[in-house]
């Protein structure tokens, strides 16, 4: 079985760009003052293998990121992200950010439209998962990153440095790595649970809500049948399929949602969700007794990637990513989202802000878990025959 | 003398013009496109090719025929209710609403001026499992205990009719209100019962209003998908929810076109039924 953290390392030479990169940070201020109305075109500098800082590299006034909800630090009101201030404050760039990404499929189905036609989906950097990543690049959505501007990607973690669809990491750099297992209400479920199979439970029928993302769902049942999600089995597939449609026929599963199974959690409607790591320790704000749970049979992983798409500034967008990739920065994020960090040297960082995170396994796992954590093949994901069965359980 | 002195028959077309051309572009051509569309197979990574893919009708039709049926079934049941809410409502607006009339009609749409999807999420919170409203309805006995009135059908046709209660409730209003009282009046004089004076005039007189407001609701619920997202589980999903999911999340446009086309279609031949039941002359008033 392979997985993102136990891949062979291959150490990339990665050019170091210290002195652009130097350039980068001082500048902003002043390159920001005088950068225009941070138009799309003219802006996106051919980078030459010496990584010369060019004319071209010019802030733009306004970057736009779309990511997922819960996914960066916020203020005790909810109501500001606190390294984005912190980010503009350095670069003079303001920051328009959108908690617009519920689920890669519908994501896709709303940027490819104007993506296919080669137009601006007014984004300059948008998280989508790994294997939505991989399909973007192959369809030639994606620009590639200025890592003259990101310095700071020396501090990406080793493992995920090599990933099959973009080996060099030219066109996207991870945000955080999720794992999914198990959100509950021990009181309402009436014990701890460690297997998915317990989700069917008669006892917990219409309180149960799963992911509408076939990896993340299917997933979790084809590892608590002792079948591998990295190269799934078409005929244990389709008996996952078969027991989630009677599951879904019973009454059992109440909703598949995409991140905003959030709001049913929190409120009580669903006692037990499919869920994200780092959402749940959120919610744990608004319902302490919400836990998480990795399935003892084994969690589902990925990585979510910043990736920069037709029509973005990329040497904006690129400046952004290295801000992020400072760990001070990342311990930050890490500390409020609770979802494993890509970052080196975060360890470090966070354990200023609470040594206790330093602890926390689900920021930094360890060895142990993370073997038990699988990335479902990104191939089967693609398949239409796969989709279209999971479409047909899910309600559509 | 003018150009149209001369030239009397041009006049009607030329003040049909401007609809005619309205029509044109964003009726005939969109249809034209979306027929177009459904006759494609293809997929975004090896793109889209016209074959006359005539089984994009007959899988669609094979597959989602539960879907089809559960839409008309949630929109002719919520469009029942809206009417059968509306017509007291508007009949004592209009009626007895003296200078408040105004208001009253206000308060109507006032709903309309929060999005759709803001309302449709406001009723999740309102019906959720532990709430106020599902307590008292369990303590009312309508509810059993462990039972719960959100992500049921229930829910979906509840959401569906408050939703399109103003798209019944404005028409009927209309008709109501234009209604010259002294015929109710007359009806009285002569020796109508009031029963009797609602059933033979004021009834009748209204049922303009009553068909415009029944297909005016009954036409975009069928297609409606929000409230069964929001307010059901997929066992309540309805045809609008595969076309969207068929759209934006599998982006098999073939699929998503026909069923849309198959859509209109039975919605035409519905209301071509129910004209025909009702008259249309009556439309006129």
């Amino acid at each position: 079985m392979t997985h993102p953290f136990m891949d062979p390392i291959t150490r990339r030479q990665l050019l170091r760009r210290a002195a652009a990169g130097g350039v980068t940070l001082s500048l902003p201020g002043l390159l920001a003052a005088c950068g225009g109305d941070g138009g799309i075109e003219g802006q996106q500098p051919e980078t030459g293998a010496t990584g010369a800082t060019t004319v071209e590299q010019v802030l733009a006034d306004e970057i736009t990121v779309s990511n997922w909800p819960f996914y960066i630090d916020q203020n005790d009101e909810a109501s500001t992200f606190p390294t984005l201030e912190q980010f503009t404050e350095a670069t003079g760039v303001k920051v328009n950010y959108l908690e617009d990404i519920n689920s890669n499929e519908e994501f896709f189905g709303e940027i490819q439209a104007p993506l296919g036609r080669g137009q601006s989906i007014d984004r300059d950097i948008i998280v989508p998962t790994a294997w939505l990543c991989a399909r973007l690049l192959r369809l030639g959505y994606l620009q590639k990153l200025d890592k003259s501007a990101i310095p700071n990607i020396d501090n990406l973690e080793d493992a995920l440095r090599s990933p099959d669809w973009d080996p060099n990491r030219e066109y996207g750099l991870p945000w955080q790595t999720y794992i999914t297992g198990i959100g509950y209400d021990p009181k309402k479920v009436g014990g701890e649970i460690t297997s998915v199979e317990q989700l069917l439970d008669p006892a917990l029928k219409g309180k149960v809500t799963m992911l509408d993302s076939v990896e993340d769902t299917v997933g979790l049942f084809l590892l608590d049948m002792g079948v591998d999600p990295t190269d799934p089995d078409p005929t244990a597939f389709d008996e996952v399929i078969a027991k989630l449609q009677k599951a879904v026929d019973d009454g059992q599963i109440r909703q598949f949602t995409g991140n905003d199974y959030t709001g049913l959690l929190a409120g009580g409607d669903a006692w037990a969700s499919i869920a994200w790591s780092g959402d749940v320790v959120i919610l744990q704000a608004d319902n302490p007794n919400l836990e998480f749970a990795i399935p003892d049979a084994g969690g589902m992983t990925s990585v979510d990637t910043m990736v920069i798409p037709t029509g973005g500034d990329v040497y904006t967008a690129s400046t952004f990513m290295n801000f992020f990739y400072d760990p001070e920065i990342a311990a930050q994020v890490a500390a409020y989202v609770n979802y494993i960090t890509p970052v080196k040297g975060t360890k470090e960082a966070i354990t200023e802000i609470d040594p206790a995170l330093a602890e926390n396994p689900l920021i930094f796992p360890t060895p142990e878990a993370l073997e038990n954590l699988y990335e479902y093949s990104p191939e089967a994901i693609e398949d239409t025959e796969v989709q279209e069965k999971w479409q047909a359980v899910i309600g559509a | 003398m003018t150009f149209f002195h001369r030239h009397r028959w041009l006049t009607p077309y030329v003040l049909l013009a401007p609809g005619l051309a309205f029509l044109f572009l964003f009726f005939v051509v969109p249809l034209y496109y979306l027929s177009y569309t459904s006759l494609q197979e293809g997929t975004v990574q090896i793109g889209y090719t016209f074959t006359w893919a005539w089984e994009n009708y007959s899988t669609a039709i094979r597959q989602y025929d539960k879907q089809f049926i559960r839409s008309l079934q949630y929109a002719g049941i919520a469009t029942l209710l809206a009417l059968l809410i509306s017509y007291p409502l508007t009949y004592w607006i209009a009626f007895r609403g003296g200078r408040w009339k105004s208001l009253l009609l206000l308060f109507i749409i006032a709903p309309f001026f929060v999005t759709y999807l803001i309302r449709t999420l406001a009723w999740q919170n309102i019906l959720s499992d532990d709430g106020f409203v599902v307590n008292v309805l369990q303590f009312l006995g309508l509810v059993s205990d462990d039972g719960r009135v959100l992500a049921t059908s229930t829910a979906v046709i509840a959401g569906i009719t408050y939703n399109f209660l103003p798209f019944m409730a404005l028409p009927l209003y209309v008709s109501l209100e234009q209604i010259d009282e002294s015929l109710i009046e007359a009806a009285k004089d002569l020796y109508a019962s009031s029963t009797k004076a609602f059933l033979r005039v004021t009834l009748p007189l209204s049922m303009p209003g009553v068909i415009a407001g029944t297909l005016l609701t009954f036409i975009p619920a069928a297609g409606d998908f929000i409230n069964a997202e929001l307010l059901g589980t997929p066992r309540q999903y309805m045809i609008g929810n595969v076309i969207q999911s068929k759209f934006l999340v599998l982006t098999d446009y073939g699929q998503a076109a026909a069923l849309s086309v198959i859509l209109m279609a039975v919605i035409l031949v519905l209301i071509v039924v129910y004209t025909r039941l009702v008259g249309t002359e009556r439309l006129a008033g």
